[in-house]
């Protein structure tokens, strides 16, 4: 288990002070005291870690999100920003003596804007919630993490969600057009609006996937997109997934980016067949499903090209979506594959990393061989477009030391991810989980480039520590300048 | 003016050293055609990366590209080409504009200025196709952030925040970079706007629409004018064009589907795939508010629909030519210069009574844009911690120092 930053005693004696001066800036129901209703908060879709807070607080405005947070600088006490909880990377986990400082009463659409295709929202409005208040005119908020029913778009801009669509319509980055955000001290920061980029750095883009590490946002303008007439989507089987992998860099090649391109491995797709009896394949080592999006003419035309690509690359099975009811059943397999894992096993636990998809097969081969080593079983969904690999590990947290070598066997899959070119996560985010591996990727000087970034949001450490970062420095010892007068050598290099 | 030329990413760390220790702040040059882009510097040290130089991989079925910061842009778009891809965001090329013969434009400054042609409203900036570097900060290391990879959320997002830096931050060494399938045909829709239509309304219509717009402009009569194209330049009046791009039944069908939408509101043409790419360059490149070149140059990114009013309140107050992008979001404005803030005070007013945006002060002689806020004023809070992320990259402001903002 990854060890969360040693509580502070002083600040712990100081609780009932805390809760009393956050009861002042948010009253009524706002703070959350007892410790049966703080129990709700103590984890997040990380599940193997739990953490009660020290104490909940639920403002409903940006004043107050503002008056808690300079409280809180100004009383050296730690806080960790939430919005619906579902992080699978520990984002939200709570720290013992720890503010948690929930979005959910930022729950209200505040504009649709057709006219300039875009809406702006609180933070605790759920990401599919958005594409419901605009469906009726024909338009949608494209980033579709599996999470959306219950995610909110708060969440989404900290940890820059993805989601099956992201190769052909982005991540959340590319899909949000302003924030307004409260700093640690207090401050209240405008970024963008409904205009295109940024006047000065491009803070927006920094703050979308910074994990709630740099400012808590209070409220975002989205694009909206309309919804294209006509989707199909063909189930493609293969023999296995060498095949399987070459037929999607032969699409991309061929100048097709589909709106969704999923690959399932054998024992994921008998998990979803028995789950939801989508009618995939069991003969097929791989399943593909691959989606068309556009005018008819479009789709029409591109679906014919992607299976004789299949076709060509040994598809042995391929059945071509012939009405929206049949397209949705293709994908309800998909979407019902963490579940449909989550009967055949007593526990799961889902990765995420990204791989160049020319390293599929030996990231495979070598991922059956730890699965072996390991003596746990792994089940493969992965998002095939983009390289963004979701394996699952089946475990029992009831057998001693089960959980454990789970996580050893996960973190050997990053570190694999990492080795052929990857990276350590897609979409999930750094959070609690993968905070310690953070050096197989970057050396200490990438490290510290960003922890000096933090500093300049957040110099005290206050907001979200422990996660991201797998050792904590203090803003003056990063800060500090070595600088040797006289004792540079001058460049040896041509001059002009 | 002196300099120093590397050729590594340790040469530029070298220098970056010696500049700390000598206090002698840099300019970063790479191809320099950007170079009039921003406030003047006041520096007397040049570091030309234009050595850095050449693609490291290309694999277009990853759909990423990686090479050296100093590589020239051509170089890239003609290796992209030979496999049928692109830069999707449409790289403009301002050195018409800036009234500059530098050489060629590179990937490290296209990349540094965030770059962003009329695709922009459906592809993104440059920001948006920036997926990891290596660059060197202002204390003279080698770091790198971001990956190799199209989807990548491991740590924070550093790719943005040097993306439209201008050099500020780090000197970019290495960029990997997202590419895209170019579209296999290209179609444009025009409309001869007759005196008394809103162009507006119609371009956000057919963005609006299903057909998937990859442009969306509008030029007034007197620039119209200008154009290469014939059926723009002939039209004696204002010329709304919309574009769309793709597989070929896909855009022939979307372009006969626009065509309706537009011809409800006057006189409709189509352009074919030539004249189409003609007048998109011209469009981006802003080359038909080139002349003359006394003219101050501004580009505003604004709400779509308050394009038309805002252009208006300026025009009211000070004669000037426009050319509206980005379905009205984005305002290009030639201005006469008698005005000695180059209009800044009359487009800014404007700017703020139509709900903000930014606006840029793209070409000016140096002693305006020396006097002038080149780039939009920040607010207190927002310009106190710009200057703190200044700091946290280079404290000694070694690097670009005022070339988007004084002390910054």
């Amino acid at each position: 288990m990854i060890a969360m930053p040693m509580p502070d005693a002083a600040v712990l004696a100081r609780r009932a002070e805390i809760v009393n001066a956050l009861r002042r800036i948010v009253p009524g129901e706002g703070v959350i005291d007892s410790e049966r209703e703080r129990r709700a908060y103590e984890s997040d879709g990380l599940t193997a870690y739990r953490q009660l807070p020290m104490v909940v607080v639920l403002p409903s405005t940006t004043a107050q999100v503002s008056q808690v947070l300079k409280y809180c600088q100004q009383h050296n006490v730690r806080v960790v920003p939430r919005g619906a909880g579902t992080s699978l990377s520990g984002g939200a986990l709570p720290l013992a003596d720890g503010v948690l400082l929930g979005l959910s009463k930022f729950n209200r659409i505040l504009d649709i804007d057709i006219t300039n295709r875009c809406a702006v929202v609180q933070p605790g409005v759920t990401n599919l919630g958005i594409t419901a208040a605009v469906s009726d005119r024909g338009f949608y908020y494209a980033p579709d993490p599996s999470s959306q029913i219950a995610c909110t778009i708060g969440g989404n801009v900290a940890e820059n969600s993805g989601g099956v669509h992201c190769l052909k319509y982005g991540l959340t980055t590319n899909n949000v057009l302003g924030i307004e955000i409260v700093l640690m001290n207090g401050e209240v920061v405008r970024l963008g609006g409904k205009h295109l980029d940024a006047a000065g750095y491009d803070l927006l883009g920094v703050m979308t996937g910074s994990e709630g590490l740099l400012g808590v946002v209070t409220e975002v303008t989205v694009r909206l997109l309309r919804k294209a007439p006509t989707a199909r989507a063909i189930l493609l089987g293969f023999a296995s997934t060498d095949h399987a992998g070459q037929c999607v860099a032969d699409i991309i090649a061929a100048g097709i980016i589909p709106g969704g391109m999923e690959m399932m491995d054998q024992p994921a797709i008998h998990a979803a067949e028995d789950f939801v009896n989508a009618g995939y394949p069991r003969d097929v080592e791989a399943l593909l499903i691959v989606e068309l999006d556009g005018c008819a003419a479009e789709v029409d035309h591109l679906i014919e090209q992607v299976e004789a690509i299949a076709l060509h690359n040994g598809a042995f099975y391929s059945r071509i979506s012939q009405s929206e009811a049949e397209r949705e059943l293709f994908w309800a397999g998909r979407k019902a594959a963490f579940p449909a894992v989550g009967r055949i096993s007593p526990d799961y636990y889902c990765m995420d990393g990204t791989i160049p998809r020319r390293a599929l097969s030996r990231v495979l081969a070598r991922m059956r061989e730890l699965s072996e080593q390991y003596g746990l079983r792994v089940v493969n969904v992965f998002h095939a477009g983009d390289g963004n690999l979701h394996p699952m590990i089946l475990y029992d947290a009831n057998k001693p030391g089960e959980l454990e070598r789970t996580e050893e066997f996960g973190a050997d899959i990053l570190r694999l991810c990492v080795e052929v070119g990857g990276v350590l996560t897609g979409e999930h985010g750094v959070g609690v989980e993968k905070r310690d591996l953070m050096d197989t990727m970057f050396t200490e000087i990438d490290l510290n480039q960003q922890q000096r970034l933090k500093c300049a949001f957040d110099p005290d450490g206050l907001l979200n520590p422990g996660k991201m970062f797998p050792r904590l420095h203090r803003c003056a010892e990063l800060g500090r300048m070595h600088v040797h007068q006289g004792q540079t050598r001058f460049p040896d290099l041509p001059r002009f | 003016m002196e300099g120093y030329r590397a050729a590594t990413a340790k040469d530029v760390a070298e220098v970056v050293t010696a500049a700390l220790a000598g206090a002698q702040p840099l300019e970063i040059l790479g191809g320099g055609s950007k170079r009039g882009i921003g406030r003047p510097l006041q520096v007397e040290t040049v570091l030309d990366v234009s050595g850095l130089s050449g693609i490291i991989d290309y694999e277009p079925a990853e759909l990423v590209l990686t090479a050296r910061a100093g590589t020239p842009l051509a170089e890239i778009e003609a290796a992209l080409h030979a496999r049928g891809q692109m830069l999707a965001f449409e790289p403009p090329d301002w050195r018409g504009l800036l009234g500059t013969d530098a050489s060629a434009p590179t990937l490290g400054g296209t990349i540094a200025c965030n770059l962003a042609g009329p695709r922009r409203i459906k592809s993104g900036a440059a920001r948006d196709h920036f997926l990891g570097f290596e660059a060197v900060n202002g204390r003279g290391e080698i770091f790198r952030a971001g990956g190799k990879v199209v989807k990548n959320v491991t740590g924070y997002d550093l790719c943005k925040l040097f993306a439209g830096a201008y050099g500020t931050l780090g000197v970019l060494t290495e960029l990997s970079v997202k590419v895209l399938p170019r579209p296999e045909t290209v179609r444009t829709v025009l409309l001869r706007v007759a005196e008394g239509v809103a162009w507006q309304p119609v371009l956000a219509e057919c963005l609006n629409s299903p057909h998937e717009v990859s442009g969306a402009a509008y030029l007034p009569g007197a620039v119209a004018g200008r154009s290469r194209v014939a059926a723009v330049a002939g039209s004696g009046g204002g010329i709304a064009a919309v574009r769309v791009e793709g597989h070929t039944p896909s855009a022939t069908y979307r372009a006969d589907a626009i065509t309706p939408i537009v011809a409800a509101h006057g006189e409709t043409e189509q352009l074919g795939a030539e004249d189409s790419a003609v007048l998109w360059r011209e469009i981006g490149d802003a080359a038909l508010l080139a002349e003359p070149a006394a003219h101050a140059v501004w580009r505003i990114s604004l709400t779509p629909s308050a394009g038309p009013a805002f252009a208006e309140a300026v025009g009211n107050q000070a004669a000037c030519d426009a050319l509206f992008d980005w379905g009205g979001g984005l305002v290009w404005l030639a201005i006469g210069a008698e005005s000695g803030d180059a209009g800044a005070a009359v487009v800014r007013e404007a700017l703020g009574a139509q709900g903000g945006g930014h606006a840029t002060l793209m070409r000016a002689a140096d002693a305006v844009r020396a006097s002038v806020a080149v780039f939009e004023p920040l607010a207190g809070p927002l310009a106190a911690l710009t200057a703190r992320v200044k700091e946290s990259f280079d404290p000694l402001r070694v690097l670009n120092p005022g070339r988007m903002y004084a002390g910054v």
